[in-house]
């Protein structure tokens, strides 16, 4: 664009400061974007990146810093604002009407029109031209969105950015759910829009994605940022070392406990979720971590273990019984227990009190002939909140206003009361605290050496690294490899993971 | 697959026409009511009879299609029938008193979308609190009872056999086709239509795009509560005197056409057209369910049955396309 200017800054973020409560998400953050640049923004789940980015975007304000934009300040109020001013954020759906066509929703708020009509004609025009940029004309304008592959989705939500002359896209995870083929659809379309003086900043996990498209990289971790530089002279093992960094050794109390049979099997296992079948053993006292990416199909595989996904070919043996279709309240009967990885959504009633959430899935032993004893609920509750070492006034106190890692033992209580032999935990430890943490993987080795089976899906290394007695890695639906983590550490973990390839 | 496509598309256009053929069809073929069923002076009375739900659901189409429902709106129609009748027999002009009912009926809109907005409540709460607030003020101006106004050509507006004879249809029958035109013409060719599409189908990304989202919901209940006044203005017309306790439930009739006529209550869909068949549909069943001397809670059973029917086909279809 700016010809005389080689690769002038277009944005200068400095010393961004932002804290949620006690966490501090952000800590005196620089960064810097080049005109016409892909810069990749990297790091761990939590590291901070989604962060930084909100806050350029007007979605969050920081506590302290300031940012240029082309030697201007900036400080969008809404993400509104930000996109006038030139910063756009591409997710893949929700910024979208699904009932809407190709063409309304590019032009929606800047309708042309005379009289309050539209000008359709001028405005299909219009669109036309925007898809032409983005080399999609083959995008059909009257059809709603909702039809719309995922990946054409982000072509419309990158052409409608465009139309309204955005400086900075910021692309986040945009490739976790395309094929292969959108994908590199995408990469060339960034490569245009690199030509045409936009610049980007690139999200992603998938590294060697990164290192194809990027041009320069800043790696965050624990919300400081690490360092930035050039990605040519930067080498994926120097990324993912900049990315792991030397972590502080977390406790991981150690459980003694025995494997013994096979207790879970599943056989060519495929959901109406998940994206390839899996053949996997679980054994009593056993815990098998799950490793990989967001979206690599952990979740899913769960999900349909338990029934919440139909289970669309192959079959799940638990003990000798051999079963496919189901419900979730026959799982139940069978001896498994679920974690939802949103504790918020799914997991808790959070409006209901600790005793209501703890004896919600097994009511039995409270009642009599049909009704609830209120009293011996309450009791069993108080004795949990002891045993779980939960913080938290009364069994009566409503689950809300407990803290994350209480309202996490609460929904692990859950299960425990359950008396369930198959755990299938998503995520068990996602934003709790470090001492909430530790409790929870030692829970975790006493139940195993019960005999109880545990799966566990993670997406921190070190934890899976700690407590499992083998870990697989998942990639894009597949299970690429099952070692004990002996045989793992954290870097060719995120290789499998982010790869797909075992070293 | 593409012609498979655009076959799918024209079944779904269609869908809501097999239902109203249907249903004539059915009655067409049953001898004892073939000849008075099949005769035009019939068809002209079940049209003057729907012109009431039918100015309520183009109002409502609006509504549903933003994500919003008005449980008040029979209860302002009501209203401002009253307020014309008051209005008339306190010896004001007839334009005068029907422009009233009128405006009475788009301010109980005007406030129900400020409200709406201003306290953040869905619509669900602020129109059923409205619904008896309307239904209250009604029944307070009239004192409780019917208010007897002399007659004047107002109620010419829905005579079976209008003056001039060439009109055929009675004049509220011409109004009604003609806003229908027009909203339908605002639904599909200005900006305000595809706002309000807008915002019923992804409202966050609507606001994102710079669309005055607060602003638009106004702008729909109040233009939906003019609809209201203006099908309470036919109510008097056709009752001659204001009732503050008529067309109790009626919403849930409005409701009904606009739903069994493709709109979603999850907000995105829905159409005049669809509105306007659905309003016939259980207009004929009812007009037919007479003729065949069946009792009303008959007509009630089918016409409940058929609400869950075409809701539930409509469904099967959309999740056909994913």
């Amino acid at each position: 664009m700016q010809q005389n200017q080689p690769c002038p800054i277009l944005l200068q973020m400095k010393n961004i400061n932002k804290s949620f409560g006690a966490t501090r998400a952000l800590d005196n953050v620089d960064f810097e974007l080049k005109t016409g640049e892909v810069h990749a923004l990297l790091g761990e789940n939590g590291a901070g990146k989604s962060t930084l980015v909100k806050i350029l975007s007007g979605a969050l304000k920081q506590d302290e810093g300031s940012m240029l934009l082309e030697n201007f300040r900036h400080s969008p109020s809404s993400p509104l604002e930000g996109r006038k001013k030139g910063v756009s954020m591409i997710y893949q759906e929700l910024n979208l009407a699904p009932h809407l066509t190709v063409e309304e929703n590019i032009m929606l708020g800047k309708e042309i029109h005379s009289w309050g009509f539209v000008q359709r004609k001028e405005m299909k025009r219009r669109v036309r031209d925007a898809l032409e940029l983005v080399h999609h004309p083959e995008i059909s304008l009257d059809i709603p969105v909702r039809k719309l592959s995922i990946g054409a989705r982000q072509v419309v939500e990158i052409a409608r950015a465009l139309m309204e002359k955005a400086k900075i896209l910021v692309m986040d995870e945009p490739t976790s759910s395309l094929s292969q083929e959108d994908s590199d659809l995408l990469f060339q379309i960034i490569k245009k829009l690199k030509v045409q003086g936009v610049s980007i900043i690139y999200i992603s996990h998938f590294l060697e994605e990164v290192q194809r498209v990027a041009d320069s990289f800043t790696v965050l971790r624990d919300g400081k940022e690490i360092c930035s530089g050039n990605m040519e002279d930067t080498s994926l093992e120097e990324l993912i070392q900049h990315m792991v960094g030397q972590k502080v050794k977390e406790m991981f109390p150690q459980v003694e406990h025995t494997i013994g049979e096979v207790l879970l099997s599943l056989d060519k296992l495929m959901g109406s979720k998940m994206q390839a079948e899996v053949e996997l053993n679980l054994h009593c006292g056993e815990i098998l971590g799950l490793a990989g990416l967001i979206g690599a199909g952990r979740t899913e595989l769960l999900r349909t273990i338990f029934a919440l996904d139909s289970v669309e070919q192959g079959s799940i043996k638990v003990a000798d019984v051999r079963f496919s279709k189901g419900t979730p309240w026959q799982r139940i009967k069978q001896g498994m227990g679920f974690l939802s990885e949103d504790r918020q959504r799914e997991g808790l009633a959070l409006s209901r009190s600790l005793t209501d959430n703890l004896t919600l899935s097994n009511f039995s032993p409270y009642c009599r002939f049909g009704f609830l004893g209120l009293k011996k609920r309450n009791e069993a509750a108080q004795d949990w909140i002891q045993k779980m070492k939960i913080k938290a006034r009364s069994p009566e106190q409503r689950v809300f206003s407990l803290s994350g890692g209480n309202q996490q033992k609460v929904a692990l209580a859950r299960l425990l009361h359950q008396r369930a032999d198959i755990l299938l935990l998503d995520e068990p430890t996602r934003g709790i605290d470090v001492v909430s943490k530790s409790q929870v993987y030692e829970w975790m080795g006493q139940l195993a050496s019960r005999g109880k089976a545990i799966l566990f899906v993670s997406s921190y290394f070190p934890e899976l690294l700690g407590i499992c007695d083998r870990i697989a890695v998942f990639y894009r639906g597949q299970i690429i490899d099952i070692r004990p983590p002996s045989e793992w550490n954290t870097e060719s973990l995120m290789v499998a993971a982010t790869t797909g390839k075992a070293l | 697959m593409k012609r498979k496509k655009r076959l799918q598309d024209l079944i779904g256009w269609l869908a809501p026409f097999f239902g109203l053929i249907l249903v004539l069809a059915i009655f067409s073929s049953i001898p004892e009511i073939q000849d008075r069923f099949l005769r035009i002076a019939n068809f002209k009375s079940v049209a003057t009879q729907s012109v009431i739900v039918a100015l309520g659901a183009l109002g409502m189409t609006l509504i549903i299609i933003s994500g919003g429902i008005d449980l008040s709106a029979a209860s302002n129609l009501a209203l401002s029938g009253v307020i014309v009748a008051y209005a008339i027999s306190a010896g004001i002009h007839p334009v005068v008193a029907l422009f009233c009912g009128i405006v009475t009926g788009g301010l109980i809109g005007f406030v129900n979308g400020s409200l709406i907005t201003s306290l953040r409540l869905v619509p669900f709460i602020v129109t059923l609190g409205m619904l008896g607030i309307a239904r209250g003020i009604a029944k307070w101006i009239a004192g409780n009872q019917k208010i007897d106004a002399p007659l004047t050509w107002v109620n010419e507006l829905m005579t079976r056999n209008p003056r001039p004879s060439w009109l055929l249809l009675a004049p509220g029958v011409w109004l009604m086709i003609f806003l229908a035109l027009v909203m339908a013409v605002v639904l599909r060719y200005t900006v305000f239509g595809r706002h309000v599409f807008a915002v019923g189908s992804n409202e966050a990304a609507a606001r994102l795009c710079g669309i005055r989202t607060n602003r638009t919901k106004i702008m729909i209940y109040s233009i939906a509560g003019l609809f209201c006044g203006l099908s309470g203005v036919m109510q008097f017309s056709r009752l001659t005197v204001g009732d503050p306790t008529v067309a109790v439930g009626l919403e849930l009739d409005i409701i009904a056409a606009v739903v069994i006529g493709g709109g979603s209550l999850s907000g995105g869909e829905g159409s005049i057209l669809g509105s306007m068949i659905g309003v016939f549909i259980m207009a004929f069943l009812r007009n037919g369910s007479t003729m065949m001397g069946w009792p009303n809670y008959i007509q009630e059973i089918i016409i409940g049955a058929i609400i869950v029917v075409a809701v539930s086909l409509d469904q099967i279809r959309h999740r056909r396309e994913r």
